[in-house]
């Protein structure tokens, strides 16, 4: 017994020193722009750069409207599939699972062929149409993420009742799902929507087959260019992904919190 | 409520209104298999199709013959053995990292933060995992630096070169070493400590019960996870892009110029190697979903 627990532990350091030793390098790399001394000009740079703010804002836009259209979508459906179609729950939770199985680069590149200024729904004619299409692929690649989120969110409430209670008090489909199912799996959607978040900020494939100014590509660009920026920006992604993450445990934490008080 | 209405003041339409009231539910599932059919199944097809015609849309297998050229074919033998060897260390490694938080007598905190941590650490990939590994090891990195100025060791002339097949292969297993914990720490839980005592009771050495309850109930679940590692980093380009610019030619790699550019002169080319990578990622998880069943029969 006294041996496992030695090798738990040596085990458990080496892992240790390989997941925070790249985070180290960054974080020290970043700080080496200034020759000889340490310093954040690095990030006052990219900070400092229009390019990053806009396909900062950019990147944050598509991912707030990814996570819009992927919850009015994911919702619903799910909500719909536990209250009246249990006999396809494995199939529409099989048809959520596709995304991890067909690769990003080609469903990207099914779109390019499909949504072309050729084609029935030409979405690729205009920069408007690019964006739509931009977001409902970031949909899709959110898909798994969010309907097992908010599958897992449902499971927790008595849809059936829930609903048979707003119903008898005359409310309709649209009253049930915004004002009763929403709010009561408002968390599972926002840990749905953070990992939604934590994909759709640096994502690279999508937005530059489909050359959008987003802030994936900027960062390829970066890295193709600058030396110390690049570390910089990847110290910001690794922050924000901790964040998302952190985000939906404090979510999660909080609504256990309010279970016990209730 | 309308069709009971309907159903008693319209009789003959009753057998047509039960019809419907069967077909009504299935309507509901209209906004998720528009969305479905229009932005992933049909696009997939879509590819699948191409990659079965001839530039006239006539069938032909020529594309998929096409293929076969060193060019190709390197790509793909380089993706699968990357998918594969990172697949293979991520799921031992991870499951050696998750037994030893959860049944090594570590303290209980440690495994909250390793499985926190594995929630960050395989959602940080692409491309600042990349920026991440180089300024780790690549020719200014702090390892790099350190052995040189520590030990005087100089990492490129003992071959070690970030931007190659080791060099990635390390890269990746940053994020799949973390998803093997998130997903196998479950089932090292669902291991009850019963089976251990009964085994103990029967006389069976440590290695016994690994060997003959442990692996047993465990392996669906491992293979099952080595599938899903695999076309993980199968499909993966933006680590490998940011990582090595395009100078280790993988699938997607290859995939991505050609839609880019047009590299390969046939358009349809680029179909049929969509085509093939749908396949493989698809036998890898299907695996994987075949198996996931049998493996949540034990996780009571």
């Amino acid at each position: 017994m006294k041996s496992l627990k030695i090798w738990s532990w040596i085990g458990f350091t080496l892992g240790a020193i390989y997941f925070l030793l790249p985070l180290l390098a960054t974080f020290e790399f970043s700080l080496r722009a200034r020759r000889g001394v340490y310093s954040f000009d690095a990030y006052q740079s990219v900070l400092g750069d229009p390019q990053f703010r806009e396909t900062f804002a950019f990147s944050f836009a598509a991912a707030i409207a990814t996570i819009i259209v992927g919850a009015l979508i994911v919702v619903p459906t799910a909500y719909w599939v536990r209250l009246r179609l249990p006999q396809a729950r494995s199939a529409v939770e099989f048809i959520t699972l596709l995304p991890l199985i067909i690769p990003a680069i080609v469903i990207v590149f099914g779109h390019i062929r499909m949504f072309n200024t050729s084609s029935m729904i030409p979405l690729l004619g205009t920069v408007a149409g690019t964006n739509v299409l931009l977001v409902f692929g970031y949909a899709v690649l959110s898909l798994p993420y969010m309907y097992r989120a908010v599958d897992t969110g449902l499971r927790t409430i008595d849809v059936r009742t829930l609903t048979e209670a707003a119903q008898s008090l005359g409310g309709g489909w649209i009253t049930v799902l915004g004002r009763v199912i929403f709010p009561n799996c408002f968390v599972a959607i926002v840990s749905g929507a953070f990992l939604t978040f934590a994909i759709v900020i640096g994502e690279y494939v999508f937005a530059a087959l489909l050359n959008r100014p987003a802030f994936g590509p900027y960062m390829v660009w970066m890295g193709g260019n600058k030396a110390y920026e690049p570390a910089a920006l990847a110290v910001i992604a690794f922050a924000i992904t901790w964040g998302c993450m952190g985000l939906i445990q404090a979510a999660t934490r909080f609504s256990k919190h309010n279970m016990v008080k209730r | 409520m309308t069709d009971l209405v309907d159903a008693k003041t319209l009789p003959i339409e009753r057998p047509q209104s039960q019809l419907w009231r069967g077909f009504m539910p299935w309507l509901g599932l209209a906004p998720f298999a528009i969305f479905v059919a229009l932005f992933l199944i049909l696009p997939t097809l879509n590819i699948v199709a191409g990659a079965f015609q001839s530039e006239d849309g006539s069938f032909t297998l020529q594309n998929l013959m096409d293929l076969n050229t060193p060019n190709i074919l390197g790509a793909f033998w380089v993706s699968m053995k990357i998918s594969f060897i990172t697949a293979l260390l991520g799921c031992v490694i991870g499951l050696l990292l998750a037994a030893a938080v959860t049944k090594g007598g570590l303290p209980p905190w440690l495994r909250d933060v390793t499985m926190t941590f594995s929630g960050v650490a395989s959602n940080f990939a692409g491309v600042p995992l990349a920026f991440a590994f180089i300024a780790t090891l690549g020719r200014l990195g702090l390892i790099t630096v350190l052995l040189r100025d520590w030990f005087n060791i100089n990492l490129a002339s003992t071959g070690f070169n970030l931007i190659s097949f080791t060099g990635l292969a390390i890269t990746y297993l940053y994020f799949q070493i973390p998803l093997m914990v998130l997903i196998v720490t479950p089932a090292l839980d669902g291991m009850k400590r019963e089976w251990r005592e009964a085994a103990d009771s029967l006389g069976a050495s440590g290695f016994q019960f690994l060997y003959m309850v442990a692996l047993p109930i465990l392996w669906p679940t491992l293979l099952g996870t080595f599938a899903l590692l695999f076309a993980n980093a199968f499909g993966a380009v933006a680590t490998a892009m940011a990582l090595t610019g395009s100078s280790l030619s993988l699938m997607p790699i290859v995939l991505f110029a050609q839609i880019r550019g047009d590299v390969l002169q046939n358009p349809h080319l680029g179909y049929a190697i969509a085509f093939a990578m749908i396949a493989i990622t698809a036998v890898a998880n299907l695996i994987y979903i075949g198996l996931r069943g049998r493996a949540e029969r034990w996780q009571k």
